[in-house]
This record gives C-alpha cells, sequence and structure tokens, in this order.
C-alpha cells in the first residue's frame, strides 16, 4: 500500500509529471508515491522523470486505459 | 538527482496560444526534474508575462494546422484565414480542444514556473519598443537584456530558442 496517491487521470502531458513532483514532496524519504494516469505517454515520462530524479520507479502497471505506477521518494 | 546538477535556459520569443506552450511545458517539467530554469521573454514572447493573458492562434500562414472535427482532420484554406473572425473561431476552437484533453492551460502552467522558482526575464529592449512597463507583467519577474541571458546561457547545459 502506497503512503500517498495521486489521482492524474484525465490530465495530458506535463501536468501528471508536475503533480506527482508536488505529490512527492509531501512523501517522507523512503515512502512510497502512487500514481493513477490515463495519458499514454507517461509511460515513458514516468521512467525517464525517476532515472533524472534518482526517485526509484518500484512498480508499473496497466488495467484497462489506466496506468499505475509507483515511485518509491529516494531523493529531493 | 543525477551527480552533476544541469541547468536549462529558453528564450522565448513567441506569443502566440499554440507556440506559448513548448517553452512553458519543457520549463515546469525541467523544473520538477531538478534543473534550475531561466526563460528570457523576448520580442511577441514577452506578452506571456502580462498579468492578464489573451492568447489567440492564428491559422494564417500555419499551412500544417489541422483541427480534429467529427472524426476528420479539417484544415483551412490559407485564403480563409483572412476573414474577420476566423483567427476568433479557430482561437475558440483550441481552447475547448486543450480543456477536453486535460491540456494545461498557459496560465496554469505559468503560475506552476513560479511555484517552481523558475527565473523569468522581461527583454528591456521589448519593453522600450512597444511601450510595456513593469507594471503590466505579473510580480516576482527580473528585466534584463542581452548580456544577462548570455550569462545565464553560458552556465547552463540546455539552450533552446522557441
Amino acid at each position: 500500500m502506497a503512503d500517498h496517491t495521486l489521482d492524474a487521470k484525465g490530465l495530458n502531458c506535463p501536468l501528471p509529471i508536475l503533480k506527482a513532483r508536488k505529490a512527492l514532496k509531501e512523501v517522507p524519504a523512503g515512502g512510497t508515491l502512487e500514481i493513477l494516469s490515463t495519458d499514454p505517454g507517461s509511460v515513458a515520462d514516468f521512467a525517464a522523470f525517476c532515472r533524472q530524479t534518482g526517485n526509484e520507479l518500484l512498480e508499473e502497471s496497466v488495467d484497462g486505459s489506466v496506468y499505475r505506477f509507483l515511485i518509491k521518494h529516494t531523493s529531493s | 538527482m543525477s551527480s552533476e546538477q544541469k541547468s536549462m535556459s529558453i528564450i522565448v520569443t513567441k506569443g502566440s496560444l499554440d507556440w506559448a506552450y513548448p517553452p512553458f511545458i519543457l520549463a515546469t517539467t525541467a523544473a520538477a526534474m531538478g534543473l534550475p530554469v531561466t526563460m528570457f521573454f523576448t520580442f511577441y514572447g514577452l506578452p506571456l508575462l502580462f498579468k492578464k493573458l489573451d492568447l489567440q492562434v492564428t491559422a494564417a500562414g500555419n499551412t500544417a494546422m489541422k483541427m480534429p472535427m467529427m472524426g476528420m482532420h479539417m484544415t483551412l484554406p490559407n485564403l480563409m484565414t483572412a476573414i474577420p473572425g476566423v483567427d476568433a473561431a479557430c482561437s475558440v476552437m483550441m481552447k475547448n480542444l486543450i480543456k477536453k484533453k486535460g491540456v494545461a492551460s498557459i496560465d496554469e502552467l505559468r503560475d506552476m514556473a513560479v511555484e517552481a522558482e523558475v527565473r523569468l526575464i522581461a527583454c528591456q529592449m521589448t519593453m522600450d519598443l512597444f511601450e510595456y512597463g513593469k507594471e503590466d507583467m505579473i510580480d516576482g519577474i527580473e528585466i534584463g537584456g542581452a548580456a544577462t541571458y548570455i550569462e545565464c546561457a553560458s552556465q547552463a547545459d540546455i539552450n533552446l530558442f522557441i
């Protein structure tokens, strides 16, 4: 179970990333953030976001048209 | 965070509804990814710093522009773009699409840029040229010229001209 969940469904680039960045600030170091998105571009973008920022992409999955990402807050 | 800190600068030269997107999308995203970002607003990009944004899109000369309509993509013959009201109609259409597709408004992206401490610089020469004052602009901006930008760009890893 994630510490926080961000519902970014219906939002388009770059809003899921921008809102995730904000939400991640509320997650204590070592905690996790779950993001739900319907933007197919967010698959590549959350991977890039995590590589660049050093936060860890623990899980990603898709259920119908909803993408789910689980990010561990490992870096500011 | 990557081992070495990267930074980015963008020269913003266009202020139409469509052209306002790339600089604000890239600036806010780069800031979210930990990069310090500077935006330098010059010529027709300057109005993107105005307190009240009134952005329009024009189909004139924009031959690649196609709008989705009733399951098809409609292109506007160039001659028609000169008819009064066509630009206004295009702008309304684009704004409706933006809302419908969950794309952020420029106001929203600009607020997020300010919040993320993106450095916003208004070009002094453009302000003189087109007779605008600092009171026309949102709070928190800086005013500078070419040297201000060059100093910033010489230290940045990514420099874009949009």
